[in-house]
Parts: C-alpha cells; structure tokens; sequence
C-alpha cells in the first residue's frame, strides 16, 4: 500500500491541476457550469467564504472535508489540491531536470513566528471585513491570477497562431480570438508572487507554503493534531538520510528521527524514497512527549525576513502609480464614475469588495471580456478584484456565466430573468459630448445597442434623432457606453450602483399592424 | 504583413482603383455580366424559404450567379444574441436555403459571417443561423478579429475614404447580401446597405462621419453581386437590437435584386416609409450606385 501512495497523490493532483487550468484557459466556453463549480468545490478559501456567504449548505462544505482528511492524515490538501502546491511540485520537478549536480532538500527549522504572524493577520483583517490581504495570500486566488493573467494569454496566442496558419489554407474550423484588453499595471502583483514563488519553488520547494500561505499555516495547525502522521520507524531506521533529501517541505530531522508534521504537506516523497519502509502513518491520538523547539536567528531566515519586507515595501509604494488622463480634448466634458460597475449577483459593491478573493475566474470566463482587474482605482480594497470596464466591451444580456462560475459567493448565481431585471449601474447622457448635438449628423450607436431602449433616439432637429434616457429601465449593461463612438469622454456612461436594485421591466405594447396584401411599389 | 497578403493586397488595390475610375462595377470583375429578366423580384405571402426559392427561380436561378467552383460569401445579418422570433438577425431559415441552392450551383465553398454586435458566438448559436449553415453545408466564420480585415480604398466615398474589410469579402468570387429588414435607432432603417457595415471592422469612424454619408459612400466599393432582403418578419420598432416579440410583425416578404439602391428603396415602402427620407438611401443614388426610382425597373411581383 505505502509503495502506492506517491504515484496516487501524483495522479490525483495532477488531474486536479490540469481541470483548474483548464477552467481558466477554457475560451472557447467548453465547460459547462457544473464542472466548473465541481472543480473548485474543494478549494478551501473560496469555500470558507462562500459558507458564510450563502449561511451553510452543502455545496460550500468542500473546506470541510478538506478538514476531515486533514484531521485524519494531515495536509493532503496542499500536495493533492491546491493548484498552487502543485504548481510548486510541477516547477522543482523540472528545475530539477537542469540541475548539474543531484539536488537534495535538507532539513530547515520553521519559521513560526512569521507563519502564525502572517495567518493571525490575515484572519483578524478577515474578520474585520477586509479579504485584501487573504485575497492576496490565498494559495488558489494566486494560482487562478496565474492562470489567467499570464498562462491564459500564452495559450490564446498559440490558438492564434495555429487558427492563422490554417486561415492560410482557407480552413476556418478554429478562429482568431481578441486578447482582451487588460490594465499591465495588475499584473505587476501577479508576476511579483510569480516569479517569488518559482524562486523558492526551485530553491527551497515548499517553503512559501509553510512560512507565507495562511491556508498551509492552517492546515498545518490542524496536522497537529492530526489522527494519523507520519512517523520514522525507529526500529528499522538506518538514518541513511534519503528521507530527508526528498522532503520538499524540509520538515524531516533525520537526526532525531522526526517529522514535524505541522509542515508535512503529504507527498509521501519520503514514504517512497525509503528503502526499509520506515516511514509509515501511526495512530497519533496517544499522549506525546513534549518537544521543545530553540529559538534560531540562522541566516536563511534572516535573509527570507529581509525579503520578505522588501516585497511588501515594494508593493506599497505602487499605490502613488496614477492613471493619466489626457487633456488633449479640452472641448469634451469629462465624468467621473463615483463607483465601478460590479457584476449581477454581487449585491452590493461592499459585498463584492469583502468576498471576492480575486482568483479571476470570472474574469476568465466571461465571454464579452468586460470583467477586467482593477488595480487601485477603487483604494487598496479593490486591489485586483474585477469590475465591469465598459469602456472596452459590455455585459451580454443573456449571460450570466460570472454568478455561476464564482467559487466564493461574491458573485451570487442568478437567473437570465432576474439578471435582465438588476440595475447594476445606471446610465448617464452627456448631451454636449454627442456626436449628433456637436456635429449635427446622425449616429444611435448607443441606442443601437440598448437591450432594454432606456437609451431611446427621440425625434431632434430635422430628420435627426437624438438619446434620450429612461434610468428606470436601465441595467447598467453598458452597451450604450461601449457603442459610443466620441473619445476619451464619451457622450454616455454608466456609473455604478453602490447597491443594485431592480430595474423596470421595459414596457411593451402589441404593434397594431396590418398585413400588407398589396406590393407597395 | 507577408509577402503574399501583401501581393494580394497591391493587386486588389489596383483593381479596386481601375475599377472606381471606370466607374465599372465590381460584378464585372468576379462573377461575369449576366443579363438577369428582372432588375428585382420581390414576394409576398409564404414562407421565408418558400418565396426565396419562387423568386431565384425566375432570376434564372442560383446558378445564374455562382458558377462551379466558385467561392460564395453570404452576409446575414447576425448582430445580436436574439432568437429568431425578434427578428434582430436574418431568417435562419432563408440563410440555409441560401447556402443550399449556392452549393447546388455548383459552389466549392460557402462562408457566412457577420461582424456581430454581441458576443458572437453566442449571436451565431442564438440566432439559429449558425446551425443552418452548417445543415446545409456551408461553413460559418468568425468575423470578431482584427486580423481578419485589410484596408482598401474607397475612392468614390465622400467621408469614408478607406475601411478595413473582411478578408472572405475580398477573396470571394460571389457577395451575397442578406439583410433583415428591422427599423434603425441611428439610421432610421436597417435594409441592405446598411447591412454591409457589417462587413467592415472600423465602425466607430462612420458614426463619428456623418452615418448616413458612410453608409452610402461604402456602397460604392464592392456592391453584392445579390440583395436579398428578408422581411419575413419585421422590426417596426426599437431597432436595431428590439426589445421584445411585441416589436414584431410577420409581414411575410422578401426582395431580391442585385441594385441596391433599388432594393432599399422597395425595401422602406415595405415597411411603410419614404425612401427619400432615410438619408443614406438618396445619398448612395447621388454618388450613381443605383436608383430609388422603382417605376423605371422591370420587377417581377410574386405572390405565394
């Protein structure tokens, strides 16, 4: 059995890992929603949260039995389930293909204070009401921005460039699809927990997890008291020290023979590295000795410290970046939006703003490309949460593919029918800014676009229409605001409801027509 | 840019501009002269694939316009995530009758697109269109990428004097346009010219440029070698995108002709307008793409 359990977790996560990328690579809509809220059901933050959101129930219950196995046979969660655990494994196993010389892990002491620091912080700021610091710690919300900010565009480029080759051969079975337009200022935290993560994943394997992750130092809390550990056979133990050099958590003191258990992530690397099957799961709900852990200064935690606050100084000073507006076009009026349009189903922008864990999934899998990331556009809160940019695409009025998808209840699911009938933000007309107010000639692409007509070309001068808005009826879609052509103020936009609330059904009267019996020419 | 796009693209140029100087049409180029015994057909009565086939028939039929292996481009009106009920997209049906008598003419491929509004897979699927595409054998195309359109020229446009055009557009041997008739929020109606905006990836320059204006001087770059208007059933209002069924009428008729000029203008006084006063219609008779005067054409009235 024992020989086993490596190449089953192996298998286990890396069927996990492929389904969550491919949740976010997926454009082409190839999933449908019960595969998507399958694959993160288990997923342990998103979960937590989405228990409170919804108030129990079993389809947030995944944290729980993330809980159960734990108690049972500790941190199966971060070698089996966590893309970003396993993200770590997929790059030391590679980096390790280029190593020169054989690469050994060796046993480290744990950073305690840092890890229980860090997970005492992030859950008191929880608590609190703030999901910022988790949102930006939590190891699936980081693996989903590396999937989608990074991975994501890679693989639609590759689709690109394959679609474009047999475009040449007139074959037009896969097409071209638009990258969709981001801000690169949110990507500068994403590729900073990129490349920091692959740094220790190739140095120090899973060392973030057990010093920086509040979901390991959890988990790892919990693996404490665990019912099952893994314990070194003192019997048959030859110290050989093979253990040790396979435990990518450094967690194995082979000179005592110990296995602290708190950061043991279950790969069973050691199980299988041991050549007298020593390493075996004992029933550990018997009283234990108390072990005593000095104090340590060494070095490496000295420099992880330091580089640990140069990051968070870094990040910090990126709040001063502020977006240029150009004044070229002085003539135009400008607008300010005094919220950004969250999606149907968030509720409220403060809902959104305390459960979104910024995984972008949402992000990911909307169709139109109008979620987008924001950076601080909306003060440190917001930071990486998506909105609604209408200025580069607007929501579809038939879709509702963000509620379904959204592993934490920020974005609860909701009906077309109710979707089509929640004003997320309201439509504003800025008539001196309108082409057919400035130039004279005709031109309704707001109107044009409108699924409800609360943007509506009422008769103007001559044979002109002009808009005339209907806020009552309006969605906040912002089909009228992408559609208008003037630039950089547009003639309309819609600005953000701080709370949704229902919009009018758009009334609707049966036309009284007449056949037409005869050809009118 | 390659070196063959880029080959293909100088010798379109040059055929564009040869062609706007002798004022000669497109037609000539791609699809030969074919003294058709009407100038429009227009039908009243039936089902959307019922006139069509009535109407094509006394054109001399499908084969009059496609030759074997030939390529075939239709331009439905695909636009929005609607069903077909509203009315918003072409009759699917009608499209898939289109693509159907293309092929048994004797067409090497049949392509159908539209640069959409909404998202346009879902406009595709929704719309029904898509589907009967595929069924009859045809192949339909994303129209949702830049990299598909190449600029030409359009000499003989007033405001509009280049547009990025749909590569099938320009590399087709046979344009077919199929628009719906439904009424216009910004253009008044929405018929056949109208319906070649969706053809060009640019369109935000045309609302900036006088609407009206654009849409007539696009008209003089590559006329469909076929109009077919469906107006099986009819957006009489909050147009383009509609609201609800309820801005529907099933007035069961169908235009076909290959002036489409001509073809707007029959096309409003279906609906119940003058033609005089949707601006693009006289606009495009000013610069000679065709006639708004329906008395002095031979058209062939059918009722089914």
């Amino acid at each position: 059995m024992y020989r086993y359990l490596k190449g089953i977790r192996v298998t286990l996560s890396l069927l996990f890992f492929i389904a969550i990328t491919f949740l976010f690579l997926d454009f082409a809509g190839l999933f449908v929603t019960s595969v998507f809220n399958g694959v993160t059901f288990l997923q342990f933050v998103p979960s937590v949260i989405k228990f409170f959101v919804i108030g129990g129930g079993l389809i947030a219950l995944g944290f729980v039995i993330i809980l159960i196995i734990n108690l049972l046979v500790g941190r199966v969660y971060c070698s089996t389930v966590c893309p970003l655990g396993i993200f770590q494994d997929v790059i030391t196993f590679f980096s390790k293909l280029f190593r020169k010389k054989k690469f050994r892990f060796k046993y480290s002491k744990p950073y305690n204070f840092l890890r229980y620091g860090i997970l005492a912080i992030v859950v008191i700021a929880f608590l609190l009401g703030s999901v910022t610091l988790l949102a930006l710690l939590d190891p699936y919300s980081i693996y989903g921005r590396f999937s989608s900010d990074f991975m994501r565009p890679l693989y639609i480029l590759g689709n690109n460039l394959l679609a474009v080759i047999f475009e040449k051969l007139h074959i037009y079975a896969m097409y071209v699809v638009e990258i969709k337009h981001v801000n690169l200022l949110t990507l500068i935290i994403p590729a900073v927990f990129f490349v920091g993560i692959i740094w220790l994943a190739v140095t120090k394997g899973r060392l973030y997890c057990n010093t920086i992750c509040p979901v390991g130092s959890f988990l790892g809390l919990v693996s404490k008291v665990s019912m099952f550990k893994l314990n070194i056979e003192d019997s048959s133990c030859t110290q050989c020290g093979k253990c040790a050099f396979a435990c990518k958590s450094s967690c194995i003191n082979i000179k005592t023979k110990e296995i602290d258990f708190s950061r043991c992530v279950a790969c069973y690397n050691c199980v299988k590295s041991c050549n007298t099957e020593s390493v075996k799961y004992k029933f550990a709900w018997v009283p234990a000795k108390k072990e005593t852990i000095p104090p340590s200064t060494d070095k490496t935690k000295r420099d992880f410290l330091l580089k640990s606050a140069l990051i968070t100084v870094g990040a910090a000073g990126l709040t001063d970046v502020v977006k240029a507006v150009s004044n070229a076009t002085a003539k135009l009026k400008p607008y300010k939006k005094k919220f950004l349009v969250t999606p149907p189903g968030s509720i409220n922008v403060h809902h959104f703003a305390e459960k979104c864990t910024a995984c972008h999934l949402c992000v990911s899998a909307c169709p139109t490309g109008t979620l987008k990331p924001r950076f601080f556009e909306s003060g440190i809160s917001g930071l990486l949460q998506p909105y609604m940019d209408q200025s580069v695409n607007f929501c579809n009025f038939e879709c509702v593919r963000c509620s379904e998808v959204c592993p934490t209840g920020a974005i609860l699911p909701l009906t077309v029918e109710k979707k089509k009938l929640t004003q997320v933000g309201v439509v504003n007309f800025v008539i001196d800014n309108c082409i057919v107010y400035t130039k004279n000639t005709a031109c309704g692409s707001c109107s044009e676009h409108c699924p409800t007509q609360a943007v509506k070309m009422v008769p103007y001068k001559g044979k002109l229409t002009i808009p005339e808005v209907n806020q009552e009826i309006c969605i906040g879609c912002g089909a009228c605001e992408y559609a208008c052509p003037v630039r950089p103020y547009r003639a309309i936009y819609v600005d953000g409801n701080e709370f949704h609330k229902p919009a009018k059904k758009p009334e609707s009267k049966k036309l009284d027509e007449k056949q037409i019996e005869e050809f009118p020419f | 840019m390659e070196r063959r796009d880029f080959l293909r693209r100088s010798v379109f140029a040059g055929v564009a501009t040869g062609a706007g100087l002798t004022l000669g049409s497109f037609n000539d180029v791609f699809a030969g002269n074919y003294a058709a015994p009407y100038d429009m057909v227009a039908a009243l009565g039936g089902e959307a694939e019922v006139m069509f086939e009535k109407a094509i028939a006394s054109l001399g039929g499908m084969k009059a316009y496609v030759k074997k292996n030939q390529t075939v481009v239709i331009k439905p009106n695909i636009g929005w995530d609607v069903s077909p009920e509203k009315a918003a997209n072409t009759n699917p049906k009608l499209v898939g009758k289109i693509v159907e008598h293309c092929l048994q003419a004797g067409a090497k491929e049949v392509f159908v697109f539209d640069n959409t509004c909404d998202n346009w897979q879902k406009c595709y699927t929704n719309s029904g269109i898509e589907k009967a595409v595929k069924d009859a054998g045809g192949k339909i195309v994303s129209g949702k990428s830049e990299s598909y359109y190449q600029e030409v020229q359009v000499p003989n446009g007033k405001n509009l004097k280049k547009a990025k055009v749909h590569e099938l557009i320009l590399n087709s041997d046979v344009f077919i346009n199929v628009p719906v008739l439904k009424s216009h929020g910004g253009a008044t109606l929405s018929i056949a010219m109208k319906n070649l905006m969706g053809i060009v990836w640019d369109r935000g320059f045309w609302h900036k440029n006088d609407l009206h204006q654009c849409i007539a001087d696009f008209a003089t770059f590559r006329k469909p070698d076929l109009n077919i208007v469906d107006a099986y059933r009819v957006m009489k209002k909050n147009g383009p995108r509609g609201v609800s069924v309820e801005d529907v009428v099933t007035m069961k008729a169908q235009l076909i002709g290959k002036d489409i000029v001509a073809i707007d203008a029959a096309a409003t006084k279906l609906f119940g307008l003058d033609p005089a006063n949707i601006g693009h219609i006289p606009n495009a008779e000013k610069l000679g793409v065709g006639t708004t005067q329906l008395d002095k054409l031979k058209i062939n009235r059918i009722k089914v």
